[in-house]
Formats: structure tokens, sequence, C-alpha cells
């Protein structure tokens, strides 16, 4: 309170006043006090994935011995060995690549032509097909899922694409319903975006006899490009993290994909925090790698969602 | 047709446009927009639907429709009298809309603000409140029992409540476990709405801060002056992202407890009606079409006045 009418009114006034190094020499306490506020956070922020780090590269025994927050016994990576071969995570690894990368590609595949028809031209659906595809986006997958499982569990597939003869427990299930869920967010941001590419250049190609198809393949999706990577970056985690459809439309284990069978995991790992530590590091490694590496992607990718609110 | 179209002058635009599609553009354009419209239709409007339709039936879900009952209104007359996880669920999923609006809202605006500033090391920061939102909810859930672990966890060793005497049982006491989540949620969240915001602050003039505090503004007269307004559209994303992730909760407390004693949300008694041992597809549609209802509020409206405002523009 008294610090509010100190830094208040009156210096505000002073400081437009007088000299601006009076101003300057006011401000550095206030950095100094910012950064040690920010610095904190971060601390505590980080503080539980160091914490998982950690626990991960001790033995069971040193911890149950010493407790978890102490210094000292063996640092190995004997949690993280034991992790990758008793609990199967190639497998599951490798369950997750057969779903998230045809998911991926098909999605941004649909939603770009959709953002071609729908951003490209000026039919009176359009505004229409936009609703549709970025409201259904919006809805909670809960919602939809008693007449989904209902109707998965009917729809036949051919074997060789399901064991269990049906969409229901099947790659092909997962990745349709992801496909089906995830072009509404990707119409939104590439429709956006394709409205920015001028239209002079989709007018000289017509010009020039380009069919719509060559006009969508050789002109705008080309010029997508930046949009394209930060979706798929976003897309790609999006669905690599999927815990509820796979959860619910997967029931053969060892068909999951990664992050939803590491739940499976927990029953078999029972009290050992250090082997579910290691294996929650190794389940991030993909996402880590977006974090270290694609970072900007991933965040421009949000942001084109978000700036055109 | 194309080319008479095409060979014409370019005096009546409007005119061309209606007619120069050719009938391969017109097949071309229609498979383009129509295969994907199909695909989600069927496969997330169609279910929408049919959760509402399937909310007046009584149906076990292991016959065919031959086995569906009419049941009028009463699952719902069920959900709201009772059926006793209902209260706690829909208490629990307002809680996490009352965190998630109090805590992680304010608080990635507040750290937006302060990172946007010409800060030394603002990158760095901005990448360590960042982490959280590329790991997935379930692990998220995972490093939730890490920390909450009552023998094994961060916090309780940290305080010195892992022993047998003074346990504290953030997991499995019902009155706290959805703190323990809370907490956890918050703290992917917060990094989330943080992004969001430095993408809008990005669109602010500094140019404006700087003539405001030359005006004599102090930092909060300038901030809810002049950037606030600003924001008005992030605001808008922001408000719809914290009501739908607040809705969509499953994932943390599905990995703890599957979404039980005192974790029970609506997605979760949903889920639970139809892959648990007694499938109950008309039950679990009223649950359904309850939370359906209370997100397309939010929804229709948000993406009604976008796209409305889009097409002004």
């Amino acid at each position: 309170m008294t610090a509010a009418t100190v830094t208040g009114s009156p210096t505000a006034a002073d400081a437009a006043a007088s000299a601006p190094g009076r101003r300057r020499r006011r401000l550095r306490p206030a950095r100094a006090f910012l950064h040690a506020f920010l610095i904190a956070t971060c601390v505590v922020w980080i503080a539980p994935v160091l914490y998982a780090l950690y626990t991960s590269l001790r033995p069971y025994a040193d911890t149950a011995k010493d407790g978890y927050v102490s210094v000292g016994g063996h640092y190995n990576l004997g949690n993280y060995t034991n992790a990758w071969n008793e609990a199967d995570l190639p497998l599951y690894f490798k369950n997750s690549a057969i779903i998230t990368i045809p998911a991926l590609l098909i999605t941004l595949w649909l939603a770009s032509m959709v953002a071609f028809v729908v951003a490209r031209h000026s039919f009176k659906f359009n505004l229409l097909m936009l609703m549709i595809f970025t409201a259904g986006n919006l809805l909670p997958q809960q919602a939809i899922i008693t007449p989904l499982y209902k109707l998965y569990i009917t729809i036949p597939l051919p074997s060789w694409l399901s064991d269990s003869g049906h969409l229901d427990d099947s790659f092909f299930g997962l990745i349709l319903i992801h496909v089906a869920f995830q072009t509404g967010f990707c119409v939104f941001v590439l429709s956006n975006f394709m409205r920015t590419v001028p239209n002079e250049i989709t007018e000289a190609a017509r010009v020039d006899g380009a069919s719509e198809w060559r006009q969508y393949r050789q002109v705008v999706l080309p010029l997508c490009r930046p949009a394209l990577a930060a979706l798929a970056t976003l897309e790609f985690t999006w669905i690599y993290n999927d815990f509820f459809w796979a959860t619910v439309l997967m029931q053969t284990g060892s068909n999951r994909p990664i992050t939803a069978a590491l739940n499976n995991l927990t029953g078999q790992f029972f009290t050992d925090n250090n082997l579910i530590a290691a294996a929650s590091m190794i389940v991030a490694i993909p996402t880590l790698v977006v974090f270290f590496a694609l970072q900007k992607q991933f965040v421009s990718g949000l942001t084109l969602g978000a700036n055109k609110g | 047709m194309a080319v008479t179209t095409l060979s014409q002058p370019a005096a009546r635009p409007r005119r061309r446009r209606l007619k120069r599609y050719t009938k391969r553009d017109r097949a071309a354009l229609t498979l383009m927009g129509g295969v994907p419209l199909l695909l989600s239709l069927a496969f997330v409007w169609l279910p929408a639907l049919a959760t509402v339709a399937l909310s007046f039936f009584n149906w076990t879900g292991i016959g065919g429709f031959s086995d569906m009952k009419p049941a009028g209104v009463n699952n719902y007359r069920i959900i709201f009298s009772i059926y006793p996880e209902f209260p706690p669920a829909i208490e629990h999923n307002l809680l996490w809309l009352v965190v998630f609006f109090v805590i992680p809202a304010p608080f990635g605006l507040f750290l937006a603000h302060q990172l946007n500033k010409q800060l030394r090391g603002s990158r760095v920061y901005q990448s360590i409140l960042f982490l959280p939102v590329v790991l997935s909810l379930a692990l998220v859930g995972f490093m939730t029992e890490l920390v909450f672990s009552p023998t094994q966890g961060l916090v309780n060793n940290l305080t010195g409540h892992a022993g047998q005497h003074n346990l504290i049982d953030w997991l499995g006491d019902p009155s706290l476990n959805i703190w323990a989540v809370l907490i956890m949620a918050c703290w992917r969240q917060t990094g989330y709405v943080m992004i969001l915001f430095l993408a809008g602050l990005k669109s602010v003039d500094p140019s404006l801060q700087e003539a405001a505090s030359l005006d004599g503004a102090n930092e909060w007269q300038s901030f809810r002056h002049v950037v606030w307004p600003a924001l008005r559209p992030i605001n808008i994303v922001v408000v719809v992202v914290t009501v739908i992730e607040s809705l969509r909760a499953f994932d943390i407390v599905y990995i703890i407890n599957q979404g039980t004693n005192g974790l029970e949300l609506l997605s979760t008694l949903i889920t639970a009606n139809i892959i648990g041992e007694t499938s109950r597809i008309g039950f679990g549609s009223a649950l359904a079409t309850i939370l359906l209802a209370i997100s397309l509020a939010f929804v229709l409206p948000y993406v009604y006045t976008t796209f409305r405002k889009d097409t002004r523009s």
C-alpha cells in the first residue's frame, strides 16, 4: 500500500519532469528484482523435470536407503536399460510411428486442400465449412466418444487392416480419428495463411491455363511451406502425445502407442518411481527434440492459430 | 467453357468469377473440399449429434439396435438425482475452470508482459516456462505421481512429510488429490497461455507504450490503457483455450486413479460408462450431452464471431 503510493503518481510526475538519468537509476533495482523473480519462477518450473531426471539416474536401492531428496550413492543408466528392455519400449515407439506419421501427413494434405478451396475462392458455403472444421476441433473428445466407439466396433475392415475386423482396435482407426479431428485446426491455420498469398499469383497461373489442382499443388502449396512446417511440428507433438483416443479405441495393449502404453506399465513398475521416471524421460524424448530443435516452429504453429482471433 | 470465359475481357471480374470453372476444376474442388468435410461430418459431427439422440435411450450396447429402449429423459433424471459421482464431477470440472482462470491465465499474462520487455535472457526464461507445454498431459500425470507420491515424492521429501507418522497422502486423500493434480495442470497451462499472450503482445506497437510513459503513465497505467485494449483478440482465444482445456481435462486424473476417489470429472465418467465392465451407452451419452452443451455454449459464439468478422474485413 505504501509502496504503491511512493512509486505511484508523484514519482511518475517527477520522472517526467526531471533528468532521464534519474529514471534509469530508479529502474535498475526494479530490473534486478524482476530477474530474481523470473529466475525463482524458472527454478520452480524446471524442478519437476530435473527431479525426474535425477531420480531416473539413481538405482532404487540407493533412494530406498538414503531417501529421494539426497545426494550420493550410484548414478547410472540402469533404470533406462531396464525400462527399455522390460517394458518393450521399442515396440511402442514403433506403434507411435505407425500412427503418428501417416496421421500427420494425411491431416496436412487434407487440410491444405480444404484451405485452398475456402481461402482462394469465394463460394457461399466457405464460411460454413470453416465453422464446421474449426468448431469440430474444439469439441472435447469425450463428448463424442460414446457413439464414436459404437461406430468403430460396427464398421467392418478387411483383416489386413485390422486384427479385430473392425475400425476399433486397429491402427487404421486411430489414424482416421486423428485425421478427422486434427484437420479442423489445420484448416483454420492454413486458410488464414493462404489468404495472405497475393491473388495475382494464382491469377497469373490461371491465365496460363493452370487447372485448379495445379494452382493448388504447384503455386499455393509451395508458398505455404513455413505454415506447413509449423503445423507439422505442432501436430506431430499433439498426435504423439494423444492419450485418450488410444486408450479407448485401442484395446490390444501391445498395439498402443507409447504415450498410452506407459499407463499399462505402471502396474508392472509398481512403487518403483525410479523406473517410472526413466520410462517417462524416454517417452518424452521425441517431444524434447521438438522443444530443443523445433521450438520456433511449434510456437509459431500455436500463434498462427491464435493471432487470428 | 473455360476458354470462352478466359478470353473475355477482364472488365467484369465478378461475373467471370462465377463462371470460370471447367468441369474438371469443379470436380477437383468438390473432391478437395468434400472428402475432408465428409470425414469431419462422419467422425466428429455425426457422433456429436448421435450423442444427443442416444441420451434418450437405454442401450447396453452389446446387442444391435433392437436392444435400444426409449428412455425419455430418464437418464438425465438419474444423473441429476441419484448418480453419486455426478455432483463431484461437475464440482471438479468447475473448480478446474475457476483455477485455470484465476492462476494460469493472469500469471501467463504477467509473465508474457514481463518477458516482452527488452530483458536480458528473456529467451531462456521463455523456453523454461514453455517446456511443460510440449510434454503430453499423460506424462504430466506421471510427473504428478513423481512429485506428489507420498513416500517417494519430491514435495513430501522436501517438507519432511514422507515418514509414516506425518505422511501427507497427496494422491490418495480425496480432499487433497484434486489440488495436487491442479497444481501440475497449472504448471503446463501457464506456459501455454504465456506463449499465446506473447504472440498477442508482439502486435502492440511499442512506441505507444513509450508515449504513455513519456506522458507520465506508470507501468500499471500504461498496461491498463495501452496494452490491455490491444490484447482483446488474444484474450478471446485465451478464454476459449482455458474453457476447452478444463472441459477436456482427462489424462492426468486417468493416469493417477482413472478419475475416482476425489478425482471425478465429466470426461472420466463418460469413459467409465463405455469401457467399464457395464457399458451403458444411453447413460454415458446423457453425460456426454451435458459436456457437449457446455462446450458448444462457448465454442459456437466464438467460431461464429471469429468468422463473421473475417468476411466483413
